[in-house]
């Protein structure tokens, strides 16, 4: 699946004061609040990182709160879906005029009934509503099946995906595997257990996150930060 | 409009009129979209009219509606956010609680596939089906009635369901819904049935699937909205009732009578008689009151749904932020307590530690750590379902805080500075306050006992900062006369405090806050969630205190005798409550105090007049209700 990335950055985390005794807590929290979402300057969507302190003296910076800045660098698994990327989603509902996807457990995709090929066809087979093939007898689409499909355009906000089934090497994962002869096709579907695996274990600190952060908005913020990525 | 709309325009009725496929109108209602951009919006216009289609509609409209609704969802890739801002606007502007059951699961399909079909309408779907959590204001009155309940289950149950569909279409639409309910959330003025069913849909959320996501916020909202309420309840809306009669012959249905009698005249009562205690009609109060029903409902479930630690948490968290630095906070806390009663071994223990561990905890702010031993010394005497074994732990722990602070204080001061050691002065209030409501149960058990015994108390208590003088006389008075009977301790100084309610070395101590005189956990005096909170509580009344030799209590009739509920001595009632000297004349209120206190001036341990106090404290009937063994 093509959209994800590993970068390197370098950035530096101001903390405040108080958390000078919890410094690796405060490191964690305050970058668990990039995940999920979209970060213009990684170009991407933030799923995870690793993080290490490279240096034990960090400067302060002067003001009214005398932050602390501690430089890190870490490795940050992005997402950043660009048109003509080739994306696999599972598909959660299906109606004669649309497919909704969800790729990665988080970002919806959905394709719209003119981005379906015509060789699919909406037909109710034993009471399940599925995208049928007219070509080729076993290629079926329905609810749970994994799908390959183009991306369209990627809405940065609500990380929503518009998707396309026209090109022909989009459809159902599990016939295109068998039918498409594609050495690269096995590594990739290696990698992307491994992010996904790295994905969930972040994905429910973050939700546990979203709980308190929201309350801590009315707090003053606590750090300043200033980020430097470098890509590599 | 939209009646009479409807039979003007030809084009569309008749459409519906010949027999057409589901597929050829979804052909049509596309035309209709893409022809806006190009200029012609007939077709178009025609559609915002059949979405404001309003009252009683006939069923003919009903089909109209169901029909247009089902096209738009066949047809949602041609709906553009602005080009067709009108007719998004109408169907957003939308209340389930005008329609039928047929129009609610095209609307609600409709929604569905919306917020599915592209991130830029998300946030509006689910703005749509927050503001369907409430009725239009016309539809509040009708919620009373059955038929209004009916439909309030119809449109909610496809309201939740609805959110937890998008949820699974969209994963990321929980976190966004959240401040969109905050935002939404009934302000505390607004009407109480129209608050009330807002918090029954939050809490819903909390139970559900997306619970997982918006849990905890729901949970923090709540508190901070029983808070908002509690600090609006002025100490001056809790009305003193001229009872008229003996404190002790007042039983609850009484209380009612007393009420409608408040009702009726208009609160023409003297100041300063000091009888039954109640709000008198608040409307905040009522307010605050079913918003508390609600939470110690949603409890009770989250405690059979096995849910309640990690609920507890939140509301530990909660607590924390919001109630306890709440410049003496009513009710609100006794969220608390309901939840610590209904799992006494996880919740309640845990609630008693995380206050100890506040109190002694050098980086909290002073008043943080006063408030804390406040809370945890009224929450050990009144809770009912506390393990003996916590209550002593915990004494032990206030002890060993109270023994090391003297042991630092080298000075020879002659005065004494109440404020400089006021966190010392709260503490062994607590202490004091704690030991006159359970060292009799205490001094029952051998292994407490002897716990007790070791305590370290002289120590403290004798240490030149002299806490006995500082501390409120009328605890001080209480405890030393059951550590005398119990021969705890003695002190080679009688102190004569007359009765004295406070002094001025205990406002010194208490601050600004008057912190001395704060205890949380008296008796609530909200009617209707008083009912979660009597069987699990510990009102003084039933105390036995080390003095009370005559007791045996082994007969259950005699137990019944002296539960009569609501009796109070200066304990419960008086010296808790009427915290503004400005509401209160001080002598008029002694006097009263004297009236009311069970225990005679000298302890007398003389049988004849042990008779007579029990005299004194026997009520008029045995109330079941009331009586520890039917809890």
């Amino acid at each position: 699946m093509e959209g994800l990335k590993v970068s390197d950055a370098n950035l530096v985390v101001y903390i405040h004061p108080s958390k000078a005794g919890k410094v690796s807590q405060s490191i964690l929290r305050e970058l668990s609040t990039l995940l999920f979402k979209y970060n213009e300057i990684f170009d991407g969507v933030v799923l995870a990182y690793d993080v290490t302190i490279q240096n034990k003296n960090a400067k302060v910076l002067p003001g009214i709160y005398p932050c602390f800045g501690v430089k890190l660098k870490a490795k940050m698994l992005l997402f950043s879906p660009k048109p003509d990327m080739l994306l696999e989603g599972k598909v959660v509902k299906l109606g004669k005029e649309s497919l909704h996807v969800i790729v990665l457990g988080f970002s919806s995709a959905s394709i719209a009934e003119e981005d379906i090929r015509e060789e699919f066809r909406y037909r109710i087979k034993h009471g399940e509503e599925v995208f049928a093939s007219t070509s080729h007898k076993r290629h079926v689409i329905k609810v749970g099946s994994m799908i390959q499909f183009l991306v369209k355009s990627f809405d940065e906000e609500i990380l929503h995906i518009s998707g396309s089934l026209i090109p022909v090497n989009t459809g159902s994962t599990k016939w295109l595997h068998k039918n498409m002869e594609e050495g690269s096709m096995v590594d990739r579907k290696k990698k992307r257990k491994d992010d996904r695996s790295e994905m969930h274990e972040h994905s429910t600190e973050l939700l546990d996150d979203v709980g308190f952060s929201l309350k801590n908005e009315g707090r003053p913020k606590k750090s300043k930060r200033q980020r430097h990525a470098e890509q590599s | 409009m939209g009646v009479e709309l409807a039979t003007d325009r030809p084009g569309f009725y008749e459409m519906v009129d010949v027999d057409v496929s589901d597929s050829e109108l979804v052909y049509h209602v596309r035309d209709a979209l893409k022809s806006v951009s190009q200029g012609d919006s007939d077709h178009y216009n025609q559609l915002i009219a059949v979405m404001h289609y309003t009252g009683r509609l006939a069923p003919d409209e009903v089909a109209m509606l169901v029909t247009s609704l089902k096209a738009l969802s066949g047809s949602i890739s041609y709906i553009d956010i602005i080009h067709h801002e009108s007719l998004l606007s109408s169907i957003f502007g939308m209340s389930m609680w005008n329609y039928g059951p047929d129009v609610m699961d095209a609307l609600v399909e409709l929604i569905i596939s919306l917020a599915a079909s592209n991130g830029k309408f998300v946030d509006s779907c689910l703005d749509m089906l927050v503001r369907n959590f409430t009725p239009p204001k016309s539809y509040l009155d009708l919620l009373g009635h059955p038929r209004g309940l009916a439909r309030k289950h119809e449109v909610l149950d496809r309201v939740h369901s609805a959110l937890s569909h998008i949820a699974d279409l969209v994963p990321l639409a929980p976190m966004r819904l959240t401040p969109i309910i905050l935002q939404r959330m009934p302000h505390m003025f607004d009407k109480e049935t129209l608050i009330v069913i807002y918090v029954e849909s939050m809490l819903r959320l909390e139970s559900s699937a997306l619970g997982e996501f918006v849990g905890s916020t729901m949970l923090m909202a709540l508190v901070d909205r029983l808070i908002d309420l509690d600090v609006e309840i002025s100490w001056d809306d809790i009305v003193l009732e001229d009872s008229g009669k003996g404190i002790f012959d007042m039983e609850l249905e009484d209380v009612d009578d007393i009420i409608g009698y408040a009702e009726k005249d208009g609160f023409e009562h003297p100041r300063g008689t000091l009888g039954r205690q109640s709000l008198g009609t608040n409307a905040v109060a009522d307010k605050l009151d079913s918003l508390m029903v609600l939470a110690c409902e949603h409890l009770k479930s989250c405690a059979d749904g096995e849910r309640l630690t990690k609920v507890f948490e939140t509301l530990l968290q909660s607590f924390w932020v919001t109630i306890l630095n709440a410049y003496k906070s009513k009710f609100s806390q006794f969220v608390m307590f309901y939840a610590c009663s209904l799992d006494p071994e996880h919740c309640g223990e845990r609630f008693a530690v995380f206050l100890a561990d506040i109190f002694v905890c050098r980086t909290h702010p002073a008043l943080t750590r006063m408030s804390a031993v406040a809370y945890l010394a009224s929450y050990l005497s009144r809770g009912k379902f506390l393990p003996p074994s916590l209550i002593a732990s915990t004494l032990k722990r206030l002890v060993d805080w109270c023994l090391e602070y003297c042991q630092v204080q080298n000075g020879e001061e002659k005065t004494l500075y109440p404020e400089t050691h006021r966190v010392f002065y709260s503490g062994c209030q607590a202490i004091m306050y704690v030991l006159c409501f359970r060292m009799r149960s205490m001094m029952d058990s051998h292994r407490l006992k002897s716990q007790l015994l070791h305590m370290p108390l002289e120590p403290i208590f004798r240490h030149q900062l002299d806490p006995l003088k500082v501390c409120l006389p009328s605890i001080v008075e209480e405890f030393l006369r059951q550590a005398k009977a119990a021969h705890l301790f003695t002190v080679s100084e009688t102190f004569l405090f007359n009765n004295l309610l406070e002094s001025d070395l205990s406002k010194a101590f208490g601050g600004m806050e008057r912190l001395d005189m704060f205890f949380p956990f008296d008796p609530c005096l909200l009617k209707k969630c008083d009912r979660f909170i009597r069987p699990s509580f510990v009102y003084w009344s039933m105390v036995k205190t080390t003095y009370d030799e005559g007791e045996d209590c082994s007969s259950e009739e005699d137990i019944n005798e002296y539960f009569d509920g609501n009796g109070k001595s200066y304990m419960d009632g008086g010296i808790t409550r009427s915290l503004d000297e400005h509401d209160l004349d001080l002598d008029e209120f002694e006097c009263q105090l004297n009236k009311m206190s069970i225990t005679p001036r000298n302890s007398l341990k003389n049988g004849l007049i042990n008779k007579l106090e029990n005299y004194m404290r026997m009520p008029a009937r045995i109330r079941p209700s009331t009586s520890p063994e039917s809890l």
